[in-house]
Parts: structure tokens; C-alpha cells; sequence
């Protein structure tokens, strides 16, 4: 693939952006729509045009099968682990008034909801990368002679 | 009404073509179109997951599955008359099952007077988010969504165990080839 200039150039102009554009997704998803299911696609389709365009082996080093395995799962903990918090300190499994004063329950909603919404994110974004990877990692290499 | 027609279009192309190529690429069309159709009847939040997910990764994973397989689907080797007559009956079901249905837009319908005002109206001072949409999924429904999170934790675990599995016992299985 290495004459397939244009192409790389592009997409490596494209990937800071579409990386960009998901964390807005992410962190803005109360405010306009998405939301941490959309932000994890968007997160992990940066990844897959760097591992169409470039191949799997830099795909693998930017995001090792290991590390991205482990996010499918921290993912979950991470929203779990939000209502186990809720939990300890005496509130109803999941009830984010539990993570700020009882004051400020607004505030501990804000915070619950970018919490989980992040584990959300992460588990999505885990997950269609290491299927991307998975069912890559089976294909024969596509030919130059192909395209 | 346009998009509708499009939609229409594309799917009987879908039909009569045999490249599975570009079937691949006109179901990403399809995916497009219909999230078109969700803007278009104010439903942002399904539109965009439609277009991510739909139009992007999975025709990304169709064509990755395409890579694995051939390009031209076989031709049909059993009669078609069975597939038809489920067809018809399904879609007559359908049919039946959208006469009951309220008139699109009307605010008297059984979902705008169940929980839905409710949420609306506590939404602000509880949540004091201004998308519903994410106030419902993340902390009035906070379970749904994490049996959700689960469950896409569960099939991708599932994928990668079942496509790495197979490659790792067919590189085993060339090792030894190579050893004796």
C-alpha cells in the first residue's frame, strides 16, 4: 500500500478531527444528540480508517488487542462501579445524588450521568475495535491489484 | 416523502442485484436514507446512531466479512414460492397492524400520555440537562442502559473469542506443520 499517497494523507489529515468530533459527542451528549453509544462508534471508526489505511500491524501498535480488551471491560466496571458507589454510601443503586452533597443533587446527576455515559463510550468504542481487529486478523490482505 | 421513495428504490435494487459489493454498499445507502427519515420526523438521537452505526461500522464489517467470502451471491437453488408467500403474509400482518395505529403527530396518543409528560416536566429541575433523551437513558432508566452496556460487552467478548479462537488453533495447527 505504500503508493496509495493521497490516501494516507487524507485520512491522516481526517483522524484528529473524527476524534475530535466524538469527544464532542461524548462529553456534549446532554446538551445536543449523541450520547456514549454514537461518541464510541464515532471514537472507534478513527481507528479503523488508521487500520484500513496503514494496515493491521500499526493498527496493533496504536491500539494493542491487550489494551483494548481490557476497555471492553473497564468500560462496564466503570458504570457499574458508579452504582456500587451509590451503593456504599447509602443511596439506591444508581441514584448519582449520592456523588456530590445533598445540596448540590443536580451536580452529582451531571457528574453520574458523564460518568457512566464515558463507561458507555469506552465499551463501545473497545468493542468495534476489537471486532474490527478480529475479523481483520482473519481477512488475507487485500491486493493493490484490488482496489 | 422523497426519502420514502428513495428508500424504496434502494431496497428493490438490493434485491435484484447479485455483486454482493455493491449490495454491501446500497444497504450503507439504505442505513443513510433512513437516517434521513429520522431527522426529517424530529428524532435526532435515533438518527444519529442510525448513520454511525448503521452506515458506518457495519458496512465496514460487511465488507470485512466480504474479504473472508466471495463476491457473487449464489443463485437460488430452491423454489421461491415459500419465501414469497412469507413475504406476503408478513407484510399483510404489518399492513393490519398499522390500522390500529394513531395518526402520525397526534398528541393524544396512548405513549404522549403514559410517562413521557412526566419526564418532560421533572426533567429540569431534577436533571437540568437539556436532552430528555440522555436525562432518560442515563439516569431515570440507568439500568436499562447498563443491561445495554452489558450486553455489547458480552457479543464483542463473544466475536473475539469465536474468530480468534479459530485463528490461533489454525496457526497452531501450521506450526506443527512446519515442525515435523
Amino acid at each position: 500500500m505504500d503508493h496509495h499517497f493521497i490516501l494516507r494523507v487524507v485520512s491522516k489529515m481526517l483522524i484528529p478531527p473524527i476524534l475530535l468530533y466524538a469527544l464532542y459527542v461524548q462529553f456534549h451528549g446532554d446538551f445536543g444528540p449523541g450520547g456514549g453509544f454514537q461518541a464510541g462508534v464515532i471514537f472507534a471508526v478513527a481507528f479503523i480508517l488508521y487500520g484500513l489505511v496503514y494496515g493491521l500491524d500499526h493498527l496493533r501498535r496504536v491500539a494493542p488487542p491487550s489494551m483494548v480488551r481490557a476497555g471492553i471491560a473497564l468500560g462496564v466496571l466503570l458504570y457499574a462501579g458508579t452504582g456500587a458507589f451509590s451503593l456504599f454510601k447509602g443511596k439506591n443503586y444508581l441514584d448519582y445524588a449520592a456523588l456530590a452533597d445533598a445540596e448540590h443533587a443536580v451536580g452529582g446527576q451531571h457528574l453520574g450521568i458523564l460518568l457512566v455515559e464515558a463507561g458507555v463510550g469506552l465499551t463501545v468504542a473497545s468493542v468495534m475495535i476489537a471486532v474490527f481487529i478480529a475479523f481483520a486478523s482473519r481477512a488475507p490482505e487485500i491486493k493493490d491489484t484490488d482496489w | 416523502m422523497i426519502l420514502f421513495g428513495f428508500l424504496i428504490i434502494t431496497s428493490f435494487a438490493i434485491m435484484r442485484l447479485r455483486n454482493l459489493f455493491a449490495v454491501v454498499m446500497l444497504s450503507g445507502v439504505f442505513s443513510l436514507l433512513s437516517a434521513g427519515l429520522f431527522v426529517a420526523m424530529d428524532a435526532v438521537d435515533v438518527a444519529f446512531t442510525e448513520a454511525a452505526v448503521g452506515a458506518g461500522i457495519s458496512t465496514v464489517l460487511m465488507l470485512g466479512t466480504l474479504a473472508l467470502t466471495h463476491q457473487e451471491e449464489k443463485p437460488a437453488q430452491h423454489s421461491r414460492a415459500l419465501p414469497l408467500l412469507v413475504v406476503f403474509v408478513t407484510g399483510a400482518a404489518l399492513l393490519y397492524g398499522t390500522a390500529d395505529l394513531p395518526p402520525f403527530g397526534s398528541a393524544d396518543t396512548p405513549v404522549q400520555q403514559h410517562v413521557a409528560p412526566e419526564y418532560i416536566e421533572r426533567t429540569p429541575e431534577e436533571i437540568d440537562v437539556p436532552n430528555i433523551v440522555t436525562a432518560v437513558l442515563a439516569s431515570y432508566r440507568g439500568y436499562d442502559t447498563l443491561g445495554e452496556t452489558v450486553v455489547i460487552f458480552t457479543a464483542g467478548i463473544a466475536v473475539i473469542v469465536l474468530l480468534h479462537s479459530s485463528t490461533r488453533r489454525r496457526r497452531r495447527e501450521d506450526g506443527k506443520e512446519a515442525d515435523t
